[in-house]
């Protein structure tokens, strides 16, 4: 197991992920940040805490939920069985610029189904993705706008990005 | 924002939901857990979502319903799914065809998923030994009816936060109701107390056996209860003269406006319809600020996207 990233470092990226996207988007335009479950949820609330900082206005934040999206669940991979949760959008979608936020970016499979759940929400202005870690691997053409960590970790490796609120530390490991 | 660390890997692995009886109280938890997912797709612009795209699912109904069978092809609409409606009367079963011949017929054609109902107990399983699709239980006979069963717990615990300690009473014409069964089996098994209540001649036959309290005074069972549960009298059912009168039944156990005056404040009352107006609970009672009968059914449907969700899953893992 090898720490890529410590806590200093996350909060370091995570500044930096919200500075390049206030150096983008003009602030008269409507910006929220919506996280994959479950640890895109966390790094989106912090990132809307940094976003509405730097903005002065507020930047709301939401969750995604995107088992119904995802195009495994006919063919199971693995052991994990994927479980259904909540998506809670406290807010309508319509015309916004939304920051879909992301743990790590990979084969680009969750950021697809992402897109595709967003959609049925509503029609937003544009959907940018931002990602704390950007693996090498991606097996759909998707891209992040703003990437944080860049990683070449090889295919067999598993990159977990471990945070305060769901794990009890706060770090970026490759195992 | 409060995030659970992933417990021990608890895996749905069931192709059939048959009834309540055979789950544990984690598979329960774990069907209403995951309805709460499905309760947001009926709310936003687009009500749909694609899990079960390219699945047939067939109502299979031999016994009239609107409720039931409305909810399961809804619910599979929303998980765009295909759905095939049968029913008896206007099918080859008129023909003499028989169940399984049926079921085999439809599965020729490429079903995925069964949603039966039929008055024969145990016709559901029959079906699931017999046949590849996913079986789903819509109410068989006297025996089960487990997605009212599951969304009577759902809509109990999303108001009281849980079932563990409640004290819940189901009134009326127990014998003949699936309902109470299942009720029965999915509230004890997440941690309440069940009390039948009804006169003698509808109790069935070995209540004493059964993991419930049983009592045939509705007023000496209305103030210690959280929940009532009032059971449609299904004159369709009833053979003899288990009361002597509509009159008589309602005064001894129809929820009156005076009935619920002795009620904690905070009762739930509850009827899986459809109801009798006057005869099971009077129109004030039933529209009332306790009712929730109407939330009953719009968790049916979130519960019922869950079950054939579930299934489907369960069947990807067993076929694999």
């Amino acid at each position: 197991m090898k720490v890529i990233l410590n806590s200093e470092q996350i909060e370091r990226t995570l500044k930096d992920l919200a500075g390049r996207i206030i150096a983008d988007i003009p602030n008269e335009l409507d910006i929220v940040a919506i996280g994959v479950r479950s640890r895109g949820e966390i790094l989106a609330q912090r990132l809307s805490g940094q976003l509405s900082r730097q903005f002065r206005k507020k930047v709301p934040y939401g969750t995604l939920d995107i088992t119904l999206y995802r195009d495994d669940l006919n063919s199971p991979q693995g052991n994990a069985q994927p479980k259904v949760r909540t998506t809670e959008i406290g807010f309508d979608i319509d015309d916004k610029i939304i920051i879909l936020v992301d743990d790590v970016l990979y084969t680009g499979r969750s950021a697809r189904a992402a897109m595709d759940a967003l959609i049925d929400l509503g029609r937003p202005k544009a959907i940018k993705l931002a990602v704390l870690v950007d693996r090498i691997g991606r097996e759909f053409p998707i891209q992040a706008d703003y990437a944080g960590y860049k990683t070449d970790a090889e295919p067999g490796k598993l990159v977990q990005v471990l945070l305060l609120e769901s794990d009890g530390k706060e770090e970026v490991v490759i195992e | 924002m409060a995030i659970k660390r992933k417990s021990k890997q608890f895996k749905w692995n069931r192709k059939h939901l048959l009834g309540l009886r055979e789950l544990s109280s984690e598979e329960i938890t774990y069907i209403l857990d995951t309805a709460k997912g499905f309760e947001q797709i009926s709310t936003r612009s687009v009500k749909k979502a694609p899990p079960l795209r390219g699945k047939v699912v067939v109502n299979m109904f031999f016994e009239d319903s609107t409720r039931t069978r409305n909810s399961f092809a809804l619910a599979a609409n929303r998980l765009s799914a295909d759905i095939i409606e049968f029913t008896k009367k206007a099918s080859s079963v008129s023909k003499g065809e028989t169940l399984l011949d049926t079921a085999r017929n439809l599965e020729a054609m490429g079903i995925d998923i069964v949603v039966i109902r039929h008055s024969a107990g145990g016709a559901p399983k029959l079906l699931s030994r017999n046949i590849n699709a996913c079986v789903v239980n819509a109410g068989d006979g006297f025996c089960e009816h487990p997605t009212q069963g599951l969304l009577d717990v759902y809509t109990i615990r999303k108001i009281k936060g849980t079932l563990e300690g409640l004290k819940i009473a189901i009134v009326g014409d127990i014998a003949h109701s699936r309902v109470a069964r299942s009720d029965m089996w999915a509230m004890t098994k997440l941690g309440a107390e069940v009390i039948f209540v009804g006169p003698p001649t509808l109790m069935p036959g070995r209540a004493s056996e059964l993991p419930v309290g049983v009592s045939y005074s509705l007023d000496e069972v209305i103030e210690k209860v959280d929940v009532i549960n009032m059971l449609r009298i299904q004159f369709e059912r009833l053979g003899g003269n288990p009361f002597p009168s509509v009159r008589e039944y309602s005064h001894y156990f129809g929820l009156t406006v005076e009935r619920m005056k002795k009620a904690k404040p905070d009762i739930l009352v509850m009827h899986p319809g459809p109801i009798n107006r006057g005869l099971e609970m009077e129109s004030e009672v039933a529209d009332g600020r306790n009712s929730v009968i109407l939330d009953q059914v719009t968790n049916g449907l979130a519960v019922r996207m869950a079950v054939l969700f579930l299934v489907n899953q369960g069947a990807a893992i067993t076929n694999r």
